[in-house]
Formats: C-alpha cells, sequence, structure tokens
C-alpha cells in the first residue's frame, strides 16, 4: 500500500486524530461550564440535554433528514417536479407481476420462513446444545457464520447449490447427494421457480436457506442466554409436580422464554423485510427472487428512477416502523422483568 | 402417606468428593423428621436423592416398600417446598397450584375444589389470581405449601422452607407448619441449618455432619443425650460448655473445676460438658464449685447469661435475672452433675 498519500494529506490527518476529539472534548467542558453558570434548580433540566446533543444531532443530520428527503423524492419525476402518488402507483401497478409486487410477494415469503426457520431452529439448537458438553465450543461453531461477509456466504452457497447437467458429475453439494444418494437428477436450486405445495418457489427458498444458515447463530445465542436464565429449580419442582420433559418445555420453559423469542422473532421480521445482500449477490433479483430493498437499489443505480426507488423505501419504511415500535416495546418488557 | 428408608445411601460425585457416607434412616409413617445440620453436610443431598433430583450412588431408597432408586422424580408421588418457592412465574396463584393436579390429569371440577380447599387453608383466596411476582415472601412461600398440599402426596419434602422470611414470619409459619402436618397426617422431611427449627418442629431430628449421620432421636434425646461432641456443640444456645479435663480416680479435673463422675468413664482424658443452665448461682452441699470472672453480663429480663473464665477456661452460665453480678466481678457457682456430659478425646464420643 502506498502510504505517501497519508503524508501529503497530513494536516487532514492531524485535524482528525487531534481536532475531533477536540472539539468534543471542549463542547462537554464548554456546556458543563454553562450549565454551572445556570440557577440550581435548573440544571438538572439542562444538563442531559448537553449530553445527548451531539447524538441527536447526528441522528437528525443523517437519518431523519435523508427519510424526510426520501418521501419528498417520492412524490417527484426525475426532474424534481411534483408528481403525486404517480411513483406509487407505478410501483403497486400490474398485480400480482408487474410492478414491485413480485418483490413484495418474496417479501412475505422471507417474512414467513426466514423468521420461522431462524427462530425454530434456533429454539431447537439451544435446547438440545443446553445438554452437551462442549456446550460453547458448539455454540461458537454455529455462531461462526454472523462472522463472514454475505457475500462470502453467498460465494459458499453457490458451491452448495452448483449445478451440472445430468450424467456430469456434479460439483455441488447439494445435486451430489440428490444424484448419489437419491439417484435423482440435479436440480437448477437458484433458477427453479418450481413452487412448494404448489406455492412457494424452490428458488425463494433457497436463498431463504442460505441467508438462514448465516443468520440462526444469532438466535441461537440469544435464546440459549434466555433458556440458561431459567432458574434450575423452577424445572425441578416441574418434575417433583409430575411433568414430562416434553411438558415442562412446553408449560414451563417455553413461556419464560416467550418474550425473548418475540423480540428475537421482531427483530428477524425486520431482516427479513430489509432482505437485500443474498437476493443482490446470488441472483440480482432475476429468476423472479427480486425483494423490495434489491428492487429499490436497482431502480436507483441502473434506472436511475429516483422517484421509483424512493417510492419502494418509503412502502419499506412504512412497514418496517409498526414491526420496529412493536420490537422496541417487547424488549423494554423483557428487560423490566429482570 | 408412606415411611420412608435409607438404607446404606451414599452420594458420590467424584472418586474422591463424597457428600453423604453411608446414610441410614428409617422414617416412620406420618412422622415429622427434621435434617440438621451446618451447611455443606449433605442434608440437602440426602433430600433431593429422596425427591428423585440426584441419582443414588450406592444403597436403597424405599418408599414404603417401593424402592425408588430407578424411579423418576415424577413418578415417585412426593411434593417438595422449595428454598427459592420455584413458583412458576408465568403462572397465577391458582394456576401454580393446579399444576401438579394437572399433570395427574385429574378433572377440572375436583382441580378447582382442591385448589380451593388449599387456598382456604393458607389463606390465599384473596390472591389466585395474582401472579407470584406480586406476591410478599411470606404469601409465595405458603404458594410453594399449596402446590404441595394440594396433592396429598405420600411423602412432603421441605428444603430450608423458612430461610427467606424474616425473623417474626420464621416464628408464624414455624407454627403453621406443625399444624399442617397435624391436620394432613402425612409423612414429613424437613431439612434445615437451623437448630431451634429442628428442635421446635421434629417429632424426631437427623443430625448430620460431613455427609455422616451423627445421631437421630426425639429432641428431648438429642438435647439431653447427645451422641458426640459435634451434637453437644451444634445442639443448644448458647451452646454447651466445654472444658477439656483429665480423669483421676473417677474425678474429673479441669483448670478451675473439679467434678467427681457418676460412673466410671474407662479414659483419662476428656472434655466435660454442662449447659449454661446447669451452672447454678447456689452451690449445692458438697457438690462443685467453681470461681468465674465474669467479662460480659447479658440480661435478657427472663434470663441473665454470664460469660467468663472458669480457670483457663470459657464459660456460659445462665442464671436467676436477680442475681447481682457486673463484669469484672468473680462469682462462686455451683454445677448440676446430673446434666453433665464427658466427651472422650480421640473419638469424641459420649461417654457419659
Amino acid at each position: 500500500m502506498d502510504f505517501s498519500v497519508l503524508l501529503t494529506d497530513l494536516p487532514t490527518l492531524v485535524v482528525v486524530i487531534i481536532g475531533v476529539p477536540l472539539v468534543l472534548a471542549a463542547y462537554i467542558v464548554g456546556g458543563e461550564y454553562l450549565v454551572r453558570r445556570l440557577p440550581d434548580k435548573s440544571r438538572p433540566a439542562v444538563r442531559p440535554w448537553i449530553w445527548v446533543a451531539p447524538a441527536l444531532v447526528l441522528v437528525t443530520g443523517f437519518l431523519v433528514a435523508p427519510a424526510i428527503g426520501t418521501v419528498f423524492q417520492s412524490f417527484q419525476d426525475k426532474n424534481g417536479v411534483f408528481i403525486g402518488f404517480q411513483n406509487f402507483a407505478a410501483q403497486l401497478a400490474g398485480f400480482p407481476t408487474g410492478g414491485a409486487w413480485i418483490a413484495i410477494r418474496n417479501n412475505l415469503f422471507w417474512l414467513i420462513f426466514y423468521t420461522l426457520f431462524v427462530l425454530a431452529f434456533g429454539l431447537l439448537l439451544a435446547v438440545l446444545f443446553d445438554r452437551v458438553p462442549y456446550e460453547s465450543v458448539v455454540k461458537s461453531l454455529i455462531f461462526m457464520p454472523m462472522a463472514i461477509s454475505s457475500v462470502a456466504l453467498v460465494v459458499i452457497w453457490k458451491f452448495m447449490y452448483a449445478y451440472q447437467p445430468p450424467g456430469q458429475p456434479q460439483t455441488g453439494t447439494l445435486n451430489f447427494i440428490l444424484n448419489t444418494v437419491f439417484h435423482q437428477d440435479p436440480r437448477t436450486w437458484i433458477q427453479d421457480e418450481t413452487p412448494l405445495l404448489g406455492l412457494f418457489p424452490l428458488n425463494d427458498l433457497a436463498l431463504i436457506g442460505a441467508a438462514v444458515w448465516g443468520i440462526v447463530g444469532f438466535s441461537l445465542v440469544i435464546l440459549s442466554a434466555a433458556l440458561k436464565g431459567i432458574p434450575g429449580d423452577l424445572l425441578e419442582a416441574a418434575r417433583v409436580d409430575g411433568a414430562g420433559e416434553i411438558t415442562i418445555f412446553r408449560r414451563v420453559i417455553f413461556p419464560l422464554m416467550m418474550p425473548t423469542v418475540v423480540v428475537v422473532g421482531t427483530t428477524l421480521v425486520i431482516f427479513a423485510l430489509k432482505a437485500f445482500d443474498v437476493v443482490y449477490a446470488m441472483t440480482n433479483g432475476n429468476y423472479n427472487t427480486d425483494v423490495l430493498a434489491n428492487r429499490m437499489y436497482q431502480l436507483l443505480y441502473n434506472s436511475h428512477d429516483f422517484g421509483g426507488a424512493s417510492a419502494v423505501a418509503v412502502i419499506l419504511l412504512l412497514t418496517v416502523i409498526p414491526v420496529l415500535i412493536f420490537n422496541l416495546r417487547q424488549f423494554r418488557a423483557v428487560e423490566a422483568r429482570r | 402417606m408412606a415411611s420412608v428408608t435409607y438404607d446404606h445411601v451414599v452420594k458420590r460425585y467424584t472418586a474422591d468428593l463424597t457428600v453423604v457416607k453411608d446414610f441410614n434412616v428409617e422414617i416412620k409413617d406420618k412422622e415429622f423428621m427434621v435434617l440438621v445440620g451446618p451447611s455443606g453436610c449433605g442434608k440437602s443431598t440426602a433430600l433431593r436423592m429422596l425427591a428423585g433430583l440426584e441419582a443414588i450412588s450406592e444403597g436403597e431408597i424405599r418408599i414404603g416398600d417401593r424402592v425408588v432408586n430407578n424411579v423418576a422424580a415424577k413418578d415417585r408421588d412426593i411434593a417438595m417446598v422449595f428454598q427459592s418457592y420455584a413458583l412458576y412465574p408465568h403462572m397465577s396463584v391458582y394456576d401454580n397450584m393446579a399444576f401438579p393436579l394437572q399433570m395427574q390429569h385429574m378433572k377440572k371440577d375436583d382441580i378447582d375444589k382442591r385448589v380451593k380447599n388449599a387456598s382456604r387453608i393458607l389463606g390465599l383466596d384473596n390472591f389466585l389470581k395474582r401472579k407470584p411476582r406480586a406476591l410478599s415472601g411470606g404469601q409465595r412461600q405458603r404458594v410453594a405449601l399449596g402446590r404441595a398440599i394440594v396433592r396429598s402426596p405420600k411423602v412432603f419434602l421441605l428444603d430450608e422452607p423458612l430461610s427467606n422470611l424474616d425473623a417474626k414470619l420464621r416464628g408464624q409459619t414455624r407454627i403453621e407448619l406443625q399444624k399442617l402436618h397435624r391436620d394432613l397426617e402425612t409423612t414429613f422431611i424437613y431439612v434445615t441449618h437451623d437448630q431451634v427449627e429442628a428442635m421446635t418442629m421434629g417429632d424426631r431430628i437427623a443430625i448430620m455432619n460431613a455427609g455422616i449421620l451423627q445421631q437421630v432421636g426425639t429432641p428431648g434425646e438429642i438435647y439431653d443425650h447427645p451422641a458426640n461432641l459435634f451434637v453437644a456443640g451444634f445442639i443448644g444456645s448458647p451452646t454447651m460448655n466445654f472444658v477439656p479435663a483429665t480423669v483421676d480416680n473417677g474425678t474429673a479435673k479441669a483448670s478451675g473445676l473439679e467434678v467427681t463422675l457418676p460412673k466410671p468413664v474407662g479414659a483419662t482424658k476428656g472434655t466435660l460438658g454442662f449447659r449454661p443452665e446447669a451452672v447454678t448461682d447456689r452451690v449445692v452441699d458438697g457438690g462443685p464449685s467453681m470461681q468465674m470472672k465474669v467479662d460480659v453480663v447479658e440480661r435478657l429480663g427472663s434470663d441473665q447469661f454470664l460469660y467468663g473464665q472458669v480457670g483457663s477456661d470459657q464459660v456460659t452460665a445462665r442464671v436467676d435475672p436477680r442475681m447481682k453480678v457486673d463484669p469484672g466481678d468473680t462469682v462462686r457457682l455451683g454445677l448440676d452433675t446430673r446434666s453433665m456430659h464427658f466427651f472422650d478425646a480421640e473419638s469424641e464420643k459420649a461417654l457419659i
């Protein structure tokens, strides 16, 4: 690497390393100095604001303002002319296959299966690992995919799903198993839109499967912590009270884990609604696997349709906000119980 | 209702960690048996083996005539009250008590009848819809009791159930538990480290130390005839006085005291033991006497305790509260030899 750029830009570097902390320190010291000059009574009311103000400024500048800008843009055409709901109308036209509908449908699939699988596997693994020696080692293994970049994850799963025509040696893991163990023809996992149960396209599920593998460690770790938080003597009491292990799980363990399950579940719902990276890297939305976030990206950078992209963003935002509020409330409820 | 038998029971965690050693007790039907001992003595482990929460390493535990070594906890038909109460936090008081009955697939009406009955006995009628979180410690404790009594179990196990209550409530609950035991006519096995609970509640007491059963007997037997030095020191408050003594020709000599032993002990060295109340403020004619240099005087109204030196030994005396003594005084005290003990120096066993 060429470090000379650091030298040529030395003044900037100095400003960043020394100036930024200096400004922050000056702000705090100055703020505190001003607060002390206030009468005793009003100090407690003012002081917290001094401390949260930088965060508020950052959030407003980098989150709230752009969000409002996006909302404005969603009502404008390419030239910035106000066109009312036309962008939304374009995105929501041609039900069920036109506009954004395929993406909306797929987001719905993601919402259902991604959330369900991650929760179910996480819960199952948490309960099983609770009884396994070397639990922490095994858990770290499951958690490992969380450390991988989504693009690397997609590369791995492209190998898993790789397809060679029938008769040729199968390089993809799944097709190899399908071929040698079940003696079936290989499938094109990420292109095959055959609906399972007459409704859910195979390739959608393949994409969701890869994403689930990447995130299941997250739900495992949190659910496992919740499981460990249940006092052992509760389970012993249930045993003495005559309950079998399955009944204990159903009547004691699961209800006590429920608040955590809900928090993890709603977090996953938000993840599912925001799904982008796996789809973008695996199919780029082709073969009818598009999702809203990917569509937004395509509209923005390929079609330069700022209005359309903003409209999709607003649709996404409006769906996420209620879930987010519910999630925060639940999280607070869980914390309040501690 | 059933008897419980521990037959040469051993609990071993690893080759060199044995927490219960060769434990033999027979608990009679409808008896209130208290397992008492200092913390870590294995009393809770003994109870948990009976409950089926710990595996039995060696020996046999029988409930009635049935060997339960390989019977799962849920099939032993016992009820247990935990120190932490272990109430299900997500269930109402009613559901907490109904839970063991639901596990037996009892009919709803019968469950309702039993829960209502238990809540009436325990005074929980107004709290049935509440969650445990919204109850006080004493109320939670009663819910835990209620959950145990609704089942009419064969045996009732209580693991330090009073230790989380304040002193006043503990006193009340002690009496309530005894009443409950009388009304239910069930075998109670009660684990505690508190000798007062043991003395006041138990039909019989089993004292454990370091995994070994020291003595089993009624509170009176244990108080008056402790089997060894440990039991003598564990039971009674203030504790029994122990003074080292040598025996010569039927007379035990301590540093500030000489007593003629009521019977030969066949040992030359040992420990003389006498309870504070055996020390009298009057010397009986011809009886033993001692000079005590008083360090501390505790006047409790009904009692007066003197703590002081007799010879080179520390001695506690319980004397008449009207006796006028001040710290620093030297007083002459007598000793009632009828409640005196002598422990062997080697084995620490009681010889008298």
